[in-house]
């Protein structure tokens, strides 16, 4: 087998097995309630009849080992169960609202990811300079910001001051994708915000080392032009570093996306999930977990065989 | 010594020093400094800046900078606490992973590996889903996820000490595992472990606040900077910036520690312009 294709085999393996571990770790956590799901929800007062019962219903009578390959082959075929608060499938509540956080994530990492590169790229050749400290302490701060503090700084100024755009993020059902674009375009911007000085500074970071290795020396000293040193020479060997930060990044947008759904008051699956860790809706809060966990991983997935696939060293062989 | 130290500092670290110390004196003195109570009320809801009210009241009538002074006690004292026990919890056991080896090193780093799969927000989610919210479960739950980035700390650069041959000879010697441990070991990596308490506590101070300002943190009447953003936040629909003041509060502190540790790195690693 070609040593490629089985470094991304091997990849994908352990992605699988990540995903099981973390279904077991979110399935046994429920299992550390003092007492069981029927008596948390029921509470002190109900009668011992009223908790059988409704154990009964959970399915809770039976042993963990069987209730966790139920609920597992359930996931599997798209059944996650119903909500404890309303009593709907959890799935169908999902879907609508996976599909609006991917929405908001894709738009903002579109923007973002072309942003951060070229600036970092920028930033690495003209270092030391004026633009890259500026850069630096621009970066340094926001990463020190709360999300809702650049969530809110945007809302003041571009929505109620200047009323250039809407402050709350919902859209109907039947919104042209333009209308989504522009009253998604607030939440959208804090993600950008908040993703592009991390990615920025280690853009920055990695062809800075690199342009200290000295086969770029040599490159330089046979007269090579700068432009030409950066796109054949050191790019190529950055990309590596480069796509994992941005993966590390898009999955740090699958969170951030939390906060930026509240302040906004956007109907993502983020919002659904702080919803129901108040209302304490372990089989929503379980599945929703269960999801995002599926993203992240997949994300880092990606990063990993586009990293490995990309590595000049890995595409020729010997 | 230490004067001659700070002397040499940069700007951006002596300017993060006093609005460390600036915020020290606030959250340790805030009975004394706060013109009214915690969680006093003392005229109508929402009133304007100025007059009696410096920077005007919040959403149930309470005096907003009083609050605001509060909140440098609470919020930061429950940070520091949430840190510390991270801390504590972590590089213990990174110390005992390196020093001992074997399967306490195995069982602890893929524990370690594993609540790291899991982003840390979604994982504080959960646990506080089944644990219920609040202050102490919030502590806890954060100090649990934090303490995983602690440990893999901790545990690389101790293991970098620990073949050293002085580690060895004491081994030899017949030392106690705490003794090695003490003498030994910790001298040699205190100075990476304070830059990351540095970088841990702003994690960790943006996770509360985060948590907070979520409704799952903590909860009212306690003062505190990520809810009072939440409870004002209608004002930002009226132009006023008032809700914005805990958060920058926030932002503030973050950036000056940040400063700070980034000039104790540069010290540590030795580099000279």
């Amino acid at each position: 087998m070609h040593p490629l294709l089985k470094m991304i085999l091997q990849r994908i393996a352990l992605g699988l097995f990540t995903l099981f571990a973390i279904s077991l770790v979110v399935f046994l956590a429920v299992e550390l309630l003092p007492g069981d799901l029927a008596e948390q929800i029921l509470g002190q007062s109900a009668t011992p009849e009223t908790v059988a019962a409704f154990r009964a219903e959970l399915g809770l009578n039976m042993p963990a080992h069987v209730r966790y390959l139920d609920w597992l082959v359930g996931i599997v075929q798209g059944d996650f169960g119903r909500s404890l608060a309303n009593n709907r499938e959890i799935a169908e509540l999902i879907s609508v609202r996976l599909g609006n956080t991917l929405f908001l994530a894709c738009y903002a990492a579109a923007i973002a990811v072309p942003l951060s590169i070229s600036l970092g790229l920028l930033a690495a050749l003209l270092r030391g300079g004026i633009f890259d400290r500026v850069i630096n302490i621009v970066t340094l701060s926001s990463v020190s910001f709360p999300e809702y503090f650049v969530a809110y700084i945007l809302l003041l100024f571009l929505s109620v001051r200047m009323s250039m755009f809407p402050s709350i993020a919902d859209f109907g059902s039947e919104a042209s994708l333009l209308e989504m674009m522009y009253r998604t375009f607030l939440p959208a911007l804090t993600l950008v915000l908040v993703v592009t000085a991390h990615m920025m500074r280690m853009t920055r970071t990695a062809i800075v080392n690199l342009l200290a290795q000295p086969y770029i020396e040599m490159a330089r000293l046979k007269g090579a032009s700068p432009a030409r040193i950066i796109v054949r020479h050191a790019l190529p060997n950055a990309l590596a570093p480069i796509i994992n930060v941005v993966a590390l990044n898009l999955a740090y947008l699958i969170t951030g996306v939390v906060i930026v759904e509240v302040v906004f008051v956007y109907p993502g699956l983020g919002q659904l999930m702080v919803d129901s860790v108040a209302s304490r809706d372990i089989p929503v809060v379980q599945a929703t977990c269960l999801v995002f966990a599926g993203v992240y991983i997949l994300l880092n997935l990606v990063a990993d065989i586009l990293s490995i696939a990309t590595n000049p060293r890995l595409l020729h062989g010997r | 010594m230490k004067i001659g130290v700070l002397k040499d500092a940069p700007k951006t670290a002596i300017l993060g020093l006093v609005i460390i110390l600036i915020y020290a004196v606030l959250g340790i003195f805030a009975g004394q400094i706060a013109p009214h109570g915690e969680t006093e009320i003392v005229g109508m809801e929402f009133e304007q800046w100025g007059g009696e009210f410096l920077l005007g009241t919040d959403n149930l009538g309470r005096d907003m900078l009083s609050r605001l002074i509060y909140g440098a006690r609470n919020s930061v004292g429950i940070a520091l606490a949430t840190t510390a026990l991270a801390f504590s919890i972590g590089s213990v056991l990174g110390l005992l992973a390196a020093t001992l080896g074997g399967w306490v090193d195995q069982f602890l780093s893929r524990f370690v590996d594993m609540l790291i799969a899991i982003p840390a927000l979604l994982f504080a989610l959960l646990l506080l889903t089944i644990f219920g919210t609040g202050i102490v479960n919030m502590i806890g739950v954060i100090a649990v996820l934090e303490m995983t980035r602690v440990f893999r700390l901790t545990r690389a650069v101790a293991m970098n000490v620990v073949v050293m041959d002085y580690v060895q000879a004491a081994r030899l010697r017949g030392e106690g595992l705490w003794w090695q441990i003490r003498a030994e070991i910790l001298p040699n990596i205190a100075a990476p472990l304070v830059a990351e308490f540095g970088l841990r506590f702003c994690f960790v101070f943006l996770a509360v606040s985060a948590l907070s300002f979520l409704g799952l943190g903590i909860q009212p009447p306690t003062a505190d900077w990520g809810s009072m953003v939440r409870a004002n936040a209608a004002l930002i629909t009226f132009g006023d910036i008032t809700p914005l003041l805990p958060a920058a509060a926030i932002a503030v502190l973050t950036i000056s520690i940040n400063f700070v540790v980034d000039w104790v790195l540069h010290c540590a690693s030795g580099l000279k312009d």
